[in-house]
């Protein structure tokens, strides 16, 4: 700052005299040419072109992708699920359980779940108990090095259909089905998503559209070609609970189980939630009334400017 | 009557500091209860029939029948 006035002061001498020989040369100048109007127009349309192309290259969204590639939106349904005050509908989490044991079992796996979250969600520890033995787990080396089998039990996670990774791709001609754990959150539009691409698939291919060997046509799947076939037709399975087993019945239920999978927590978050926001804006309110019960003298008291009294 | 009231809950409650933090904690404790309380039966009544508990009589119900056969 102080520089700056230094450098001002100092300047004035030759400041003002190169101002006036500059005034009187630019003056000349505007005299000479005196038609800059090819100037302007040249101006303007570089600028409305430069302009024009911003807006062209930058405006439009870049697609790397044909909306073949892309596969449909999914259709938006309001799950009911995924209100803010609502837990998962755990009937239909029983029901999807079904589902997913009965249909999608036998290519995806679930491995990120253990047959204890079960219990208390979705069925009695009995049922579950009896779930798990159905299956079996190797044990610990015996003394003799040896690993033998035992059936399940509440703390051993779901089974995988196939072994290893070459082996779902080389029973499934070469396509991997994905683990279901956490399909919900892995996958754009999640239960839209899932729910669209089961209840997807068109009688026929439409005109024009090749599928190959093996593959099958489903609009909402990315490239429209995928290996799963349609698996969920009225009937498929039988439930328990009486609830008629329709294609889309089936689908809904089984996402919001896949849904229940991903995110069990869900409850108990949104559950917490409310009360936090409750508690919160409880505090919130108080704390406003404290800072204006602080404030108030300062905002309420008054400055008064006496002048001293003039002596004459 | 406001004066009163605020000068009755200082002689009870603030005068002596024993009893003053006894009471914040006995408050704390109290709220605590009717906040969750009332809390979860709001969240029960927007979620009637959705939760296992409002499910499980039909299956615990059934696993007893099962036995007694």
């Amino acid at each position: 700052m102080l520089a700056r006035t230094v450098l001002r002061r100092s300047v004035p001498s030759r400041g003002i005299a190169s101002l006036n020989k500059r005034a009187s040369s630019s003056a000349a100048g505007s005299e000479s040419a005196s038609s800059p109007f090819h100037l302007t127009i040249t101006a303007s349309v570089a600028t409305a072109i430069a302009l024009g192309s911003a807006t062209y290259l930058y405006g439009q969204e870049a697609k790397a992708m044909t909306p073949a590639e892309e596969g449909l939106h999914a259709t938006q349904y309001p799950w009911e699920h995924g209100k803010w005050n609502k837990t998962f509908d755990h009937q239909a989490l029983r029901r999807g359980f079904q589902v997913y044991r009965e249909v999608c079992a036998s290519c995806h796996s679930l491995t990120r779940v253990p047959w204890r979250s079960f219990v208390g969600v979705t069925h009695t520890v009995d049922e579950m108990k009896a779930f798990a033995e159905e299956n079996e787990y190797d044990t610990e080396p015996n003394d003799q090095g040896q690993i033998e089998k035992r059936p399940g039990k509440l703390s051993d996670y779901i089974p995988a259909p196939y072994p290893n990774e070459e082996a779902a791709r080389f029973a499934n001609g070469g396509a991997l089905p994905p683990d279901l754990s956490l399909i919900v959150k892995g996958r754009h539009g999640g239960c839209n998503y899932i729910f669209s691409l089961l209840t997807g698939y068109p009688d026929e291919p439409p005109a024009g559209a090749t599928v190959q060997e093996g593959m099958n046509f489903n609009p909402y799947f990315p490239g429209t070609a995928i290996a799963m076939a349609r698996v969920l037709f009225d009937g498929v399975v039988e439930y328990e609970d009486g609830t008629p087993a329709t294609t889309s019945q089936m689908a809904k239920d089984v996402v919001e189980f896949l849904n229940w999978a991903a995110e069990p927590e869900m409850d108990d978050r949104k559950k917490m939630g409310f009360k936090a926001i409750t508690l919160l804006t409880g505090l919130f309110a108080l704390s406003v009334w404290v800072k204006r019960y602080k404030w108030s003298p300062i905002k309420t008291r008054k400055i008064v400017y006496s002048p001293p009294v003039s002596r004459r | 009557m406001a004066g009163a009231f605020a000068a009755s809950i200082y002689q009870t409650l603030i005068r002596r500091n024993a009893v003053y933090l006894t009471s914040i904690f006995a408050g704390a404790f109290a709220f605590e209860v009717a906040f969750d309380t009332s809390t979860n039966k709001l969240w029960d009544t927007w979620n009637r029939g959705r939760q296992w508990k409002d499910i499980k009589y039909q299956y615990i119900n059934k696993a007893e029948e099962e036995d007694d056969e």
